[in-house]
């Protein structure tokens, strides 16, 4: 069992948990990810490990479905059924001297210790980070130790520009120049990002998160096409060049069950 | 006039079709005397020979003859620590009983069904095996705990060894524990077989992948004097055909992971989801194509057929497995190979085959399947694409010096892999096989394990 041993909520939706797990925390690097179940019957969960500190593991997720609900019920001092990592391989740090982070919603938590990573190896980072409203936008004063200019906006103008990231990507992109780009958020985020990208020739780097089942390789149902090969998020990825991505593929393959997500959800509600 | 072979009881086949109950009910006290009976008692016992793990058969049967059941089943744990799981999934009509001398007339002695017996009367009255294990404190590690891990654990532990199961999963078992399914091998009997060796000291510990949240080197430097990779096969074959990445479009893995390792048949009451539909075709001829359309089926799919590019004698599945998924309605479509998916928005709609004709013998001396230009069009809701699995990679991508062949098997010579006191046996090593082939290799992997060290003289 894995102890919880810090959990604070960053808004209504998107809680950071510190998870006591010395065997995932040994060998982690950023870009590596973990599969949680909370409970005896749970789901396999992956999420992407935010941080590692001595041996506690730092999580964060979502409340979107039944089993991110249920782990969000359980509290500082609880125990987690399954916890298990380092999975995936450790992100592909480029040398690059002058990178852009773009972050959608929760996806600015896996962005961060790869963002970090460039910073710490003395890289120039500017962030662009987008949400739905001010309280989705997540981890700024994070971002703000190490990055050199950050963007935020929002799908309501709440707080930044109002509209979509790629929105100010347009207008960054009359003034500045990067040697490339990691993008990490909702698959139709990426997919415009990578999109935008190739018409200016900057290579995107994305971080893929389907549907997984034992994250080791062994059921394929993370499956992903790229450039009509086919890879496994979980072992060949989870971070691939955004520039052939089958974005669409994806998406479908993303929500195969969401009428079964959302039959679950119910019985969490009802609770 | 002779006695013929005793037909094992089944559940009928239109009630089995709605649950996830054990299908072959095993033997009584009296159908188990009369079998018992038949066996012939060779002077050169072929079945003995003819088992990977040469469980002495005539030997344990006079026992049971003898009304010793207890002693029969001390009689088969000295070679094979899991009866009730071999008697239920082994071959026999490849091994012990396609060599019973019976079987020249197509009536072997059920060997199977009453290894079975003997496995599980020992189970239901908690008969162990007495055994006193003398400790050396020497510390070894086993890498997963499937069949071939937990032979070898067993191998090691009775000779005093300190073992330790390193299992990636949040259950134990492998195999046994996501791909077989409980209609043919029932979790309760794998848990209790696992069970055991845990009270003879074996430490399982779940969670943990090798290569990942500890790598080979690391267990080498905390003191792990050897250790035994049986991690499997269990990355997928693909048809490598459009459409293959299509929703709906499911390998075996993945959908006998769902129903059997997170419980999806009990869905939503169990939060992980499966959905297969009305039409539902399976390619390949194993008996993980048999578990996987017998599965749909229970889950409640309208047609489920079968597509095999040869036909019916050459199916590679175990022979009851065959009868029982006819007799469940599964619809055989013989000679048919799938060359492209059809969808609509990336979802499964249709499925086109080629049709095949049967051509000159093969190197497996079956008839080699030639296509004939001719094609048909299946409407599905989700495809089962079961031809096969290869060695887990995960191993190889992370350990430095660890050999393996083009199909990524890891080569060993005396179950030795390239690097000194790394070991491998089982499916890693041989590719998809059988339990009791990943057993026989964990267990004699286990005898040269015990050399190696003492040689070594770790163990003097």
């Amino acid at each position: 069992m894995y102890e919880i041993l810090d959990k604070i909520s960053i808004n209504k939706d998107v809680d950071v948990m510190v998870i006591h797990a010395p065997l995932v925390a040994k060998n982690a690097l950023p870009g590596h990810f973990i599969i949680l179940r909370v409970n005896e019957e749970g789901e396999r969960i992956p999420l992407t490990i935010v941080e590692v500190k001595g041996e506690n593991v730092t999580i964060i997720y979502q409340k979107l479905g039944y089993s991110t609900m249920l782990l969000g019920s359980y509290q500082i001092g609880d125990k987690l059924n399954d916890f298990v990592g380092p999975l995936g391989n450790a992100a592909h740090i480029r040398d690059s001297k002058h990178v852009l982070g773009v972050a959608g919603g929760v996806g600015a938590a896996p962005l961060l210790p790869q963002l970090k990573e460039y910073s710490k190896r003395g890289a120039k980072v500017d962030l662009v980070i987008g949400a739905r409203n001010s309280d989705h936008i997540i981890l700024v004063d994070k971002y703000k130790e190490f990055c050199d200019n950050i963007y935020i906006t929002t799908d309501d103008g709440s707080l930044g520009v109002h509209g979509l990231v790629t929105d100010v990507l347009k207008d960054l992109y009359l003034t500045k120049a990067y040697d490339h780009v990691i993008a990490i958020g909702p698959l139709v985020m990426m997919k415009y990002v990578v999109e935008m990208n190739k018409k200016r020739n900057i290579k995107t780097d994305v971080s893929l998160n389907p549907i997984m089942i034992d994250g080791t390789g062994m059921c394929g149902n993370c499956r992903v096409s790229i450039n009509g090969k086919t890879f496994f998020a979980c072992v060949d990825g989870p971070d691939f060049e955004g520039e052939g991505v089958n974005f669409d593929e994806l998406i479908a393959r993303q929500s195969y069950y969401k009428e079964e997500e959302h039959d679950c959800k119910l019985k969490m509600v009802k609770k | 006039m002779k006695t013929p072979r005793t037909k094992m009881r089944v559940q009928d086949s239109d009630t089995r079709k709605t649950n996830f109950d054990e299908v072959a009910l095993g033997f009584s006290l009296e159908e188990v005397k009369i079998e018992a009976r038949r066996c012939l008692d060779c002077k050169n016992p072929r079945c003995v020979e003819a088992c990977p793990v040469h469980v002495d058969i005539p030997g344990f049967i006079k026992l049971l003859i003898q009304d010793k059941p207890n002693e029969a089943y001390d009689k088969i744990y000295e070679d094979n620590i899991l009866p009730s799981i071999c008697g239920r999934v082994c071959p026999q009509e490849k091994q012990c009983e396609g060599a019973c001398i019976l079987n020249i007339k197509g009536d072997s002695v059920s060997i199977g069904a009453l290894e079975r017996y003997v496995g599980d009367e020992a189970l239901k009255h908690n008969i162990v095996h007495q055994e006193t294990i003398i400790e050396n404190h020497i510390k070894i590690g086993i890498i997963g705990s499937g069949p071939a891990g937990l032979a070898c654990a067993a191998g090691m532990r009775r000779k005093g060894y300190h073992v330790e199961i390193f299992e990636a999963l949040h259950e134990f078992g492998g195999v046994l524990q996501y791909g077989i399914p409980d209609f043919r091998l029932p979790k309760t009997t794998v848990q209790t077989e696992i069970d055991r060796l845990e009270n003879i000291g074996v430490i399982f510990k779940k969670n943990i992948i090798i290569g990942k949240s500890i790598t080979i080197d690391q267990l080498l430097e905390d003191g792990y004097k050897a250790l035994f990779i049986a991690s499997g096969a269990g990355l997928p074959s693909a048809l490598n055909i459009p459409g293959e990445n299509f929703s709906g479009v499911y390998y075996a893995n993945e959908f006998l992971t769902r129903v059997n390792l997170m419980k999806a048949r009990n869905f939503p009451s169990s939060p992980t989801p499966v959905k297969i539909g009305n039409n539902v075709a399976v390619v390949g001829g194993g008996n993980v194509a048999m578990d996987a359309a017998r599965t749909a089926k229970r889950l409640g799919a309208k047609n489920v057929f079968i597509l095999y590019r040869r036909d019916q004698d050459s199916l590679p599945a175990r022979l009851e497995e065959v009868e029982h998924a006819i007799d469940e309605g599964i619809d055989l479509r013989l000679l048919r190979n799938p060359v492209a998916f059809f969808g609509e928005n990336y979802v499964l709609k249709q499925v086109k085959v080629e049709i095949m004709e049967l051509g000159q013998l093969d190197a497996s001396g079956r008839r080699r399947p030639v296509p004939t230009g001719k094609y048909e069009i299946i409407d599905l809701d989700s495809c089962i694409i079961s031809i096969g699995q290869s060695p887990n990679p995960l191993l190889k991508q992370t350990t430095k010096g660890l050999e393996v062949n083009k199909w990524g098997g890891i080569v060993t010579k005396n179950h030795q892999t390239s690097i000194p006191g790394i070991f491998a046996g089982g499916d890693v090593v041989s590719g998809a096989a059988t339990v009791i082939l990943a057993m026989g290799a964990g267990k004699d992997a286990s005898v040269e394990m015990d050399l190696y060290l003492r040689n070594k003289g770790v163990l003097s």
